[in-house]
């Protein structure tokens, strides 16, 4: 779907917890052709410092709006939570590749294991996979009860929630990949189990050995820092498996963000 | 009123670019193309390259560092798959070129003399980020180098010659006249200025590859500061290059000397930028009552 710059209205810019956000923006355009995994690129602000757009994966997929959710850990997403609804958002996107889903003929165990922020691109992806009919579990990882997101999104469409801590203060107390062990353990070959997921590189990694092991398709959803987010600049690169050579860079912004997890050199 | 600018050979209808590894077709949906001066395109090297290791870019105050070390994919398959998909584009294309040696800048030169759809050459010398051949400095650190360079491939090439310098040397003006020598036709001003970022958490550089390329917002004193004395002493035009970020600066450059100017980071930005920077100059000489752009270029008042 073509590319666009668009100008969008702000429609709610909310403080979730101390440092997190959740912004909704109006774009028919970007709800009817923005898929899950896919990002949108935001002026942040109109200065000079911050200066580079920021990537923000789709969060959710409403009507005729899109919702981002992020944490405010820099200049970008700072100036970004100080935004006031009514104003208007320079956006670009759809951005990136998205997940793979299946189709409704054929129902999966769609298993989604987020860690921290990672949840934001996975709420999306949830919605859609229970609407085409998979056993669609989510499982959320963080260090503390405190950074526990989106529980509320998900439980209403139908999804298994699963929610661990590092310091056990909610949930299991442990990581989201020992939820992600013990879920498999008990699930049966049929229907296939497809895991996706999003978190920090350590996360992901363990994601792709567990899957790995069981011979289990995986798609991961890669963060990297980026300038154009189009595919021009090549300053965003992710080590992949390469036949002839070894490796080759790919591009988180175009190649990605959602990538095979076997293809990736962690 | 009269936008044309010549650099050389080679006649742009207006003094806007897009600097290398900037832009792309994959912009093609956001901006006008065939509204450009020219574009420069990403700099290929004789053989694949492969680019620093990540992360390669950071946003540093109204600036950012960037290493991405040259990743292109070398001058076969820029001639074979990137050259015959650029069927759309209609304004003149400009090749990047870096070479190890002096042989390797020579072949680039020579093969791409024989392609077409190439309007001109900007050379290269000052990619802060790459080793050229054994040599532990840029080429454009030297004098003697960078008229040794210029030189040869004047003599393998009758395509318009940019030479690209880096600010990152102790007086310009004395690099910028050897290209003069050597036979470039032009010289663009600046690259990037070297720079380094620190997480302190970490204790780490930033770039994987420790040091990189500042642009942006930041660099624009400095590369005006470069133009302006290069400008006393050289007499082919100079593009002029850092930081532009709408038609204000743009005009700052020309003040300064430059003929024509590219607009870089300011693309990943805002891509429609360079369409807006033509608009408001085309508006800033209206508003002054000067009819050809030229009338402007090297006016700084003392």
């Amino acid at each position: 779907m073509a590319i666009k710059q668009l100008k969008a209205r702000i429609l709610e810019n909310k403080k979730l917890s101390q440092d997190f956000y959740k912004m909704r923006i109006k774009s028919l355009y970007l709800a009817r052709n923005i898929k899950p995994g896919q990002f949108i690129e935001v002026r942040c602000s109109e200065s000079l410092d911050p200066l580079l757009r920021r990537p923000f994966s789709v969060h959710r997929i409403l009507k005729d709006s899109i919702e981002i959710l992020y944490e405010v850990l820099g200049k970008g997403t700072k100036a970004l939570s100080q935004r006031k609804s009514g104003e208007l958002l320079d956006v670009i996107g759809p951005l990136g590749s998205r997940f793979t889903l299946n189709t409704k003929r054929y129902p999966l165990n769609a298993i989604l294991t987020a860690g921290g922020i990672g949840i934001a691109p996975l709420v999306a992806l949830a919605e859609e996979s229970a609407k085409r009919g998979n056993k669609t579990y989510v499982i959320i990882g963080a260090k503390t009860r405190s950074r526990i997101l989106c529980e509320t999104e998900i439980t209403p469409r139908g999804c298994d929630l699963m929610v661990s801590t590092e310091d056990g203060s909610k949930g299991y107390k442990g990581l989201a990949t020992d939820v992600l062990k013990d879920l498999l353990s008990t699930l049966n070959s049929k229907p296939p189990t497809i895991i996706y997921a999003c978190g920090p590189t350590a996360m992901l990694k363990t994601v792709a050995h567990i899957a790995k092991e069981r011979k289990i398709s995986c798609q991961v959803l890669l963060e990297e820092y980026m300038a154009c987010g189009i595919g021009v600049c090549l300053g965003c690169p992710v080590k992949v498996k390469n036949g002839t050579s070894g490796y080759e860079y790919k591009m988180v912004c175009k190649d990605g963000p959602v990538f095979n997890a076997r293809e990736v050199i962690w | 009123m009269n936008l044309a600018v010549k650099i050389g050979r080679l006649r742009l209808k207006n003094p806007v670019m897009v600097a290398s590894g900037t832009f792309g077709t994959e912009y093609a949906e956001l901006v006008n193309i065939n509204s450009l001066g020219a574009i420069v395109m990403k700099t290929i090297t004789l053989r694949p390259r492969s680019g620093n290791s990540p992360p390669r870019i950071v946003e540093t105050a109204s600036g950012m560092l960037n290493s991405i070390g040259l990743e292109n994919k070398g001058l076969d398959d820029f001639i074979e798959n990137k050259i015959p998909s650029l069927t759309k584009v209609e304004v003149p294309l400009i090749a990047s070129i870096a070479g190890n040696d002096e042989k390797e800048f020579v072949q680039l030169a020579k093969r791409l003399t024989k392609i077409r759809r190439i309007a001109a050459l900007e050379l290269n010398l000052s990619c802060p980020n790459i080793k050229y051949g054994a040599r532990k400095e840029l080429i454009a650190h030297d004098e003697k180098e960078t008229y040794r360079i210029v030189k040869s491939v004047r003599n393998a090439t009758g395509l318009t010659l940019i030479a690209k310098l880096s600010p990152n040397v102790t007086d310009i003006t004395k690099i910028a006249k050897a290209a003069e020598d050597g036979g470039a036709d032009s010289i663009s001003l600046t690259n990037t200025f070297l720079g380094l970022a620190v997480d302190i958490e970490a204790r780490k550089p930033r770039l994987g590859n420790i040091t990189g390329g500042l642009s942006g917002p930041a660099i624009k004193p400095l590369a005006l500061r470069m133009v302006w004395e290069a400008h006393k002493k050289v007499s082919i035009p100079i593009i002029g290059i850092g930081g532009i970020m709408d038609y204000k600066d743009a005009i700052e450059f020309i003040l300064c000397g430059a003929s024509a100017i590219q607009i870089g980071m300011a693309n990943f930005v805002n891509p429609k930028v360079s369409t807006e920077v033509i608009d408001g100059i085309k508006k800033y000489l209206t508003k002054n009552k000067i009819d050809n752009m030229n009338m402007v270029v090297g006016g700084l008042k003392s």
